[in-house]
């Protein structure tokens, strides 16, 4: 799961200049380089497979996973599963949104909101949302509900902690010398309280698709009758470890690619930090 | 004549109003104001004329930001006790930017209510190059010295034609040298558009040099009050009636004065 949290890498602007060509030379280098002790992993990996030291019915080998791989995708089948769980996710997480965002500002902007809000917000996030699963079953069934349920309270209480401490955390002199300038409630919200809040937020919304991500993969392997969660769950029940470790990287490619998205966002929407 | 008890509404009408009043543009009258149980105003009456500039002294504590902030509406003051006409603005002494807009749409936020898009931009250059910022428009404010982010609140303060501008210490945190050319650039600006002006500060030679009018703040009401003599060109601190006007001013402030004239005043 440690591919949904991928560290942020240094990314060193690189600087114009005379220099330019040998020293992104040598950075494509030392990029390279990087690639040397996974692709021999997965070369020893090949050849143990190949050897016969690991056992087709524990993993499957490099090649059989490509070759799976390959195959799931001309058929449709992991297609399918991807648009499924991928469709789960935006629902889960618009729902915990909406959630987590409003009440971030209701509570954040006014002192009876904070009074009303953060006390149950504050209580409820100590609970572990995963040990919920029974009761929304309960509630729920174990249809489509439940899932995006899981994933919504998984995305509000990250987005709702973050956005509301950055809320908090802008200087109040700022906000001062918008009503200096004359501005209304409504407009130091939209140019001080929503900017200054969005560095924090952003973090929030970072901490909440990797949530997301993870309340799909729990919730699919708990119980669904499509998706990748059910690839993997059919595959098991056959010991086609190729499909299982197929659905495991469609996950973290997900994952990775959410990610970067945001990455993105922040590097376009916070351009005055650096 | 309106006088708006509260911080006006600086609306379409505001420079009609501006035409309109007298001669007056703020007015305090036994204000009271007090913090638990500390009375940090205690009846203080002031006014500020047209285009006058006061400056306005006291040691720490003494109630000069709390009556700055009730001219620049931030801090609620009951009705009747002060009341100011036509636009206001504040200069802090921090520059108080929004870090995530450019020099020029900081400047630009100040006309947010009070000036059509379209002419913006024209105003923010213009106020900006009276700054003699005008290489810095597109740059974040995080990446200007001190004393280039205070400019730019400056001209964010001016940009929108005040009828009252109050400067809270505004210099108290630049080094010397810029602190001069800052004097320079307040004057000039001062001259150029005469709004009257308020300047908190702790430095009297600060107030002597600029201001029209002196005044010191103790015990919660205005103590004393000078006119300061000579034009601001001749006002240097070798002249006889300089140096008197300093001794007397240091010593409403509770500090014996020296015969170095040049040293801190101590009323920090």
């Amino acid at each position: 799961m440690s591919a949904l949290v991928a560290s942020r890498p240094n990314s060193a602007p690189s600087s114009p200049g005379r220099g330019t060509t040998r020293r992104s030379a040598a950075s494509r280098l030392s990029w390279l380089r990087r690639w040397v002790s996974p692709l021999a992993i997965v070369l020893v990996w090949q050849l143990l497979s190949d050897a016969g030291v690991i056992p087709e019915d524990k993993i499957a080998s490099p090649a059989q996973i490509g070759a799976t791989a390959w195959q799931l995708t001309k058929d449709g089948t992991l297609g399918d599963a991807t648009l499924v769980s991928v469709q789960r996710v935006l629902a889960g997480f618009a729902v915990g949104a909406v959630i987590g965002l409003v009440l971030a500002v209701v509570a954040g902007v006014s002192r009876i909101g904070e009074d009303t809000v953060d006390p149950p917000m504050q209580m409820l996030r100590t609970l572990p949302h995963f040990g919920l699963i029974p009761l929304f079953i309960v509630w729920m069934g174990i249809g489509e509900a439940p899932k995006i349920a899981l994933i919504a309270m998984g995305v509000a209480f990250p987005l709702y902690l973050n956005t509301f401490s950055g809320i908090r955390s802008i200087d109040r002199r700022m906000t001062e010398a918008a009503v200096t300038m004359g501005l209304t409630r409504r407009q130091r919200l939209r140019h001080v309280v929503i900017p200054g809040a969005l560095p924090q937020a952003l973090v929030g919304l970072r901490q909440s698709l990797g949530v997301a991500w993870l309340s799909l993969i729990v919730a699919e392997t708990v119980s669904a009758d499509s998706g990748l969660g059910y690839m993997i769950n059919h595959a098991r029940e056959f010991l086609q470890t190729d499909v299982i470790v197929v659905g495991l990287a469609v996950y973290s490619i997900l994952g990775l690619a959410t990610d970067s998205l945001v990455r993105l966002i922040e590097r376009r929407a916070l351009a005055w930090r650096s | 004549m309106a006088l708006l008890t509260t911080r006006p509404k600086t609306g379409p009408n505001g420079s009609e109003s501006r035409r309109s009043v007298g001669d007056t543009v703020a007015e305090v009258r036994g204000h009271h104001r007090s913090f638990g149980s500390t009375h940090v105003l205690r009846g203080a009456d002031l006014t500020v004329r047209r285009g006058e500039f006061v400056a306005l002294l006291g040691r720490s504590g003494s109630g000069k930001s709390t009556l700055l902030r009730s001219l620049a509406g931030l801090d609620p003051s009951p009705k009747g006790e002060v009341s100011v006409t036509g636009r206001t603005s504040v200069a802090f002494q921090e520059p108080r930017l929004l870090p995530w807009r450019t020099v020029e749409r900081n400047v630009e936020l100040a006309l947010l209510n009070t000036v059509r898009d379209a002419s913006r931009s024209e105003k923010v250059r213009g106020a900006l190059a009276e700054v003699s910022l005008t290489e810095k428009t597109d740059v974040w404010p995080g990446s200007l010295s001190g004393g280039q982010a205070q400019r730019v609140s400056l001209a964010r303060a001016l940009v929108s034609e005040p009828d009252l501008l109050l400067l809270d210490e505004p210099f108290s945190a630049l080094d010397a040298l810029t602190r001069i050319e800052m004097h320079a650039l307040v004057t000039q600006l001062w001259e150029r558009h005469q709004p009257a002006i308020l300047l908190v500060t702790h430095d009297v030679d600060e107030a002597i040099a600029l201001a029209d009018r002196v005044l010191v703040l103790d015990q919660g009401r205005i103590a004393r009050e000078w006119q300061v003599p000579l034009r601001r060109t001749s006002r240097s601190p070798e002249h006889h009636q300089i140096a008197q006007l300093r001794d007397e001013v240091l010593g409403a402030l509770g500090v014996t004065p020296t015969n170095a004239h040049h040293q801190e005043t101590g009323a920090a």
